[in-house]
């Protein structure tokens, strides 16, 4: 598999950590009870189809990218830097 | 010899000596190991799976089922080589295998007698009871019986390579398909990349008789090899076998670089594994002939019509002296010329319906007979022949199209599985599309290659169509033959016959992937290539189901097999894996070290002394140097990060559970980390450089692991702080400088600085100069002993060793490894590896009060949860054996005195345990439920594994200056 690296250009997957969906969001902490935060940090959804995913460019620039992957067919269909995604 | 006088691809000027089984023969360059023992008259060349059945050489071609030979001997022996794709080379040596005590005379042959016992599923019925006497007596049987060639056990001498090729077009095969892709697209400039498995460019155009422009083939092929190899963007790789097709259009292939020398040249590689990234693909892979099930069908003697054609006209021998021909297709006749040509006798051309010239015969051979070929029976009539080829009808080899997902479907016009719909980015050309032709193959090159051109937004080339001589391509189908006599054969390397498809039919195995998995239907070594759909179509008409409904079974790589050293490449041994040493390595094998792995790095475990036998000797005499006088420990290999920017304070803030914003300039801190499910993740110590800019450290396992959390709380959680990280871990060696001495052997080194008790107390950091360049030095105590670690830049740390040691010469100083620091925070009930394993909370480790409560971090919420806070959970507590010089082991289970040792009394487990020196005993650390309020109780330790079970007191997990006098003198 091959991923496109918002700095690097296409680079072979293996430059990369894998972490899993990038739908959820952390809880604004200072607030947040246990409930919420359980509902961030555990369930995830079995997605069949575009899935928006963290992963890491471990081997590369270091930087946190979304990756928008298809998951039945691991069809790539863009990256973009986390830090801008969030935006 | 059956060598031809003329003609064939062969160098007669090249003659090439070799061995089989022993015995001497002689070939010529450009034959392969299967041709030269066919011109030597060799029939008879393994022996089947199951039944030990004599058998010859089927195919041409990596599809071949039977003649698979063990090539070279001693460490280089590679068994199950192909004969057929075996590229011959003065010396080769081959020999059978699956015979005993030779390949004429098997004495496993009496398997076939018992062939009643061996039909489908066999394993299942037959040696189910009872049931111990199948690791004893049935699986070693059936092992020796059943099987292949064997390894040589031996380390393989050669090197395998590894490289990465990158591409617009990848062209897969260089037949008359892929040589019109590869030109059209290299004219036009496109980065090209052709992969051909065999040693010579032309595909089916070697093996048949076509004109191209009005010239023989092979003249094309020259001439485009020729202007492909003078293109500047085209790169042909011959010998280079494509095996799988990957996600985003990546694709694995192993160049045989000298597999077709007796051993490689010096420096060169055995194989080359490729990993190709292309933009596009065309898939020109041809197609594969399916045999024809007829009773005995497996006799040496019986060969694929395409296999009879390549062996006359590119090898240019003569399979036999009389071949017949038993066809589907126009194959056959066009076979039938090209034999006559060779002045080869066609005793008979059999076709179901007698469709071909006047001579053929309508019916079907419906049994074989001799040892290898004498005569084939059709309708009840004898012909002698020596050779029977069978045009079955052809599979398009469309696997590594299957491999990215893409779904066979059924086409009744040609009987045979394609693919409607390529995979994205992949194009099929020639037979590997169902168009079997040599015009529609040249057809399809220019047209995919123009349209793969175009996608990429290159512009096309124009080029003339060559014009190619007519070429029809006959289709035909015919699964079994009735009033077959003897076995018929669909799987010829695992011994599957019409019966046992029938018979997995009856027992309920009715799908295409339970019929592969109860036969072993297409699961050998030549994955069914030749015979796999005549199973799959038995099985469609057992069960009176449509071939389209009944589909195929899921290819997946590799479509060949692959030698596990090139995936392995240089990957091997000492380098497995990188190595990482610190900068302190030599000067501590200098000094004795035994050294121990620790991820990638070797870490000091111990420093032996002259006259000390026992690791535990040095361990202790190191230890109770500390505690006396001073050691020093190379500590280099724990994760260093640097965290600057306005907003550093706020993030440390977010990571560790206690505050590091109001960590003063010139400061330390220790911090723990959790996981956002609020168990602990790390814990390392922060020090604040400046008012922006922290160093912090990690434990030595998860230096990357807190890297990579660090860099996504940055990206992803809070991308609005301004704060940068990075990891300075190999820019700084660091040393450990601990005991009551520590002072003194500072001083010596640091001559400038106060490091008086006031001026730099505990948990002091500061940026200072050493020997005139940059140092930092810290007041951290791990071992609970006036300590400090000093860090300077990489490239001095050996100088930094070298030093200490010098400065420390007069009052002893010792150098100590991981384990006397083991034994020395065990002594201080320091958690370590051991206890930060990834279950155990704050709460559990007596830490619960480094949780703020007056911010919000990392596992903050889910840190409160009940579960994870409750008493009874097993909280870190010291324990000391009863009866004194008694040893507690790591991994041992802590029980009530008096209860059975049964997980149902399982009260928690020590998690370090170490001989120390200052208690005089071994000592532990561990888990044990409720454990803070139970000091003084007395429970057992007990090991199943090591056969211990130990009387312990439940103590502090303090044993040494609880009151912590001696780190802050």
């Amino acid at each position: 598999m091959r991923i496109p690296c918002p700095y690097c250009g296409e680079r072979d997957a293996h430059e990369f950590v894998y972490r899993g969906d990038a739908a959820p969001q952390r809880p604004d902490g200072a607030e947040a009870n246990e409930a919420a935060f359980a509902d961030y940090v555990y369930p995830r959804a079995n997605v069949a189809g575009a899935m928006h995913e963290h992963w890491y460019h471990a081997q590369g620039c270091r930087t946190w990218i979304v990756v928008e992957r298809d998951t039945r067919s691991h069809a790539i269909a863009g990256a973009t830097l986390a830090r801008e995604a969030k935006r | 010899m059956s060598r031809l006088a003329a003609g064939g691809s062969i160098d007669r000027r090249q003659p090439l000596a070799f061995t089989f089984d022993g015995k001497s023969y002689q070939g010529f360059a450009g034959d392969t190991l299967a041709s030269a023992l066919i011109a030597n008259d060799v029939r008879l060349v393994g022996r089947s799976f199951k039944y030990h059945r004599p058998r010859g050489i089927l195919t041409a071609g990596a599809e071949e089922p039977n003649a698979l030979v063990t090539l070279r001997s001693g460490a280089r022996a590679e068994p199950n080589s192909k004969a057929t794709t075996v590229e011959l080379y003065d010396g080769l040596e081959a020999a059978s295998q699956n015979r005993w005590p030779s390949l004429g005379f098997d004495m496993m042959a009496v398997n076939g007698l018992l062939s009643p016992i061996f039909v489908a599923g066999f394993y299942y019925k037959t040696f189910m009871w009872p049931r111990r006497f199948w690791e004893r007596l049935y699986e070693p049987l059936i092992r020796r019986a059943a099987g292949l060639g064997a390894l040589s056990g031996l380390p393989d001498p050669d090197s395998y390579d590894r490289d990465h090729a990158f591409c617009d077009l990848l062209v897969i095969g260089a037949g008359p398909a892929g040589l019109m892709a590869a030109l059209t697209a290299g004219r036009a400039g496109a980065r090209v990349l052709i992969v051909e498995e065999d040693f010579a460019l032309g595909g089916r155009l070697l093996a048949e008789r076509h004109e191209i422009d009005g010239q023989p083939a092979a003249d094309w092929v020259a001439a485009v090899a020729a202007e492909l190899a003078s293109l500047p963007t085209v790169r042909v790789l011959k010998r280079t076998t494509l095996f799988g097709g990957y996600d985003s259009c990546t694709f694995g292939a192993v160049e045989k670089v000298a597999d077709h020398l007796v051993t490689p040249a010096a420096g060169q590689p055995r194989q080359r594994l490729w990993k190709i990234a292309a933009k596009r693909t065309i898939l020109a892979t041809g197609a594969v002939e399916r045999p024809i099930s007829f009773g005995g069908n497996d006799r040496p003697g019986v060969m694929q019509a395409s296999a009879v054609e390549a062996y006359v006209n590119r090898f240019a021998t003569a399979p036999g002296k009389r071949i017949a021909i038993f066809a589907l297709t126009a194959s056959g006749l066009r076979l039938a010329r090209a034999l006559k040509a060779a002045g080869i006798e066609v005793p008979a051309i059999v076709t179901p319906d007698g469709t071909g010239d006047g001579s053929t015969i309508a019916g079907m051979v419906t049994a074989t007979h001799g040892k290898t070929l004498r005569s084939i029976e059709v309708s009840g009539r004898r012909i002698e022949a020596d050779i029977l080829a069978m045009a079955g009808g052809w599979n398009p080899a469309i696997g590594i199209a299957s491999h990215l997902g893409a779904r066979p479907v059924w086409d009744d016009a040609i009987h045979a599985f394609v693919l409607k719909t390529p995979p994205a980015g992949m194009a099929l050309a020639g037979a590997a599309a169902g168009h079997f032709s040599l015009g529609e193959a040249i057809d399809d090159g220019l047209r995919e290659a123009q349209a793969a051109l175009a996608d990429l937004g290159m512009p096309a080339t124009v080029g003339a169509r060559p014009a190619t001589s007519d070429d029809p391509a006959g289709v035909g189908t015919l699964w079994s033959v009735p009033g077959s006599k003897g076995k018929a054969f669909v799987d010829f390397q695992h011994d599957v016959t019409v019966d046992d498809i029938a018979l997995a039919e009856r027992e309920g195995f009715r799908s295409v992937e339970h019929l592969k998995r109860y036969t072993t239907l297409g699961m050998a070594t030549d994955q069914g290539k030749a015979g796999q759909v005549n199973g799959q179509a038995l099985l469609a008409a057992a069960t009176a189901t449509a071939m389209g409904e009944k589909g195929t079974v899921i290819a997946r790589p590799p479509d060949r097999p692959v030698a596990i050293g090139a995936f392995a490449g240089a990957h091997t041994a000492a380098h497995f894996r990188p190595v990482r040493l610190t900068a302190g390595h030599a000067w501590a094998a200098e000094n004795g070290a035994s050294f121990v792995d620790t991820g990638q790095w070797k870490r000091a475990q111990w420093f032996t002394r002259p006259g000390e036998s026992d690791w535990l000797e040095s361990v202790t005499r190191e230890a109770r140097a500390v505690r006396t006088g001073v050691g020093i420990c190379d500590v280099s290999t724990l994760g260093k990060i640097e965290v600057a920017g306005p907003d550093a304070a706020t993030l440390l803030d977010r990571l560790y559970t206690n505050m590091m914003s109001t960590l003063p300039v010139g400061k330390a801190r220790y911090g723990l980390m959790l996981r956002e499910d609020g168990f602990v993740f790390d814990d390392g110590t922060a020090a604040r450089l400046a008012d922006d800019r922290y160093v912090i450290s990690t434990t030595t396992a998860n230096a990357a692991r807190v890297m990579q959390h660090v860099d996504y709380c940055r990206h992803v959680l809070w991308p609005e702080l301004d704060a940068q990280a990075v990891s300075v871990t190999e820019q700084w060696a660091q040393v450990a400088v601990a005991g009551p001495n520590a002072r003194v052997l500072m001083q010596r080194l640091l001559p400038d600085m106060d490091l008086s008790n006031e001026a730099f107390p505990f948990m002091a950091s500061a940026q200072c100069r050493w020997r005139d360049g940059p140092a930092r030095l810290f007041r951290l105590s791990f071992s609970g002993e006036l300590a400090y670690e000093i860090a300077v830049p990489a490239d001095r740390g050996a100088a930094l060793m070298r030093a200490l040691t010098e400065a420390g010469r007069s009052f002893g100083v010792t150098p100590y490894g991981t384990e006397a620091l083991g034994v020395l925070r065990i002594e201080k009930g320091h958690p370590a590896g051991n206890e930060l394993n990834g279950q155990t909370t704050a709460h559990d480790l007596g830490m619960g009060r480094m949780l703020s409560a007056r911010k919000d971090f990392i596992g903050r919420a889910l840190a409160g949860r009940a579960a994870l806070t409750d008493p009874m959970r097993p909280t870190l507590v010291g324990l000391k054996p009863v009866r004194p010089g008694e040893r507690v082991r790591g991994g041992a289970h802590l029980l009530p005195l008096g209860a059975a040792a049964r997980a149902e009394h399982d009260q928690g487990y020590v998690t370090s345990a170490c001989f120390s020196p200052v208690v005089d005993g071994w000592i532990a650390l561990g888990l044990l439920a409720n454990g803070p309020s139970r000091i003084g109780e007395r429970v057992r330790a007990v090991s199943p594994v090591r056969g211990t079970d130990v009387e312990v007191e439940v103590c502090s997990p303090i044993f040494f200056d609880p009151e912590g006098v001696r780190l802050r003198g």
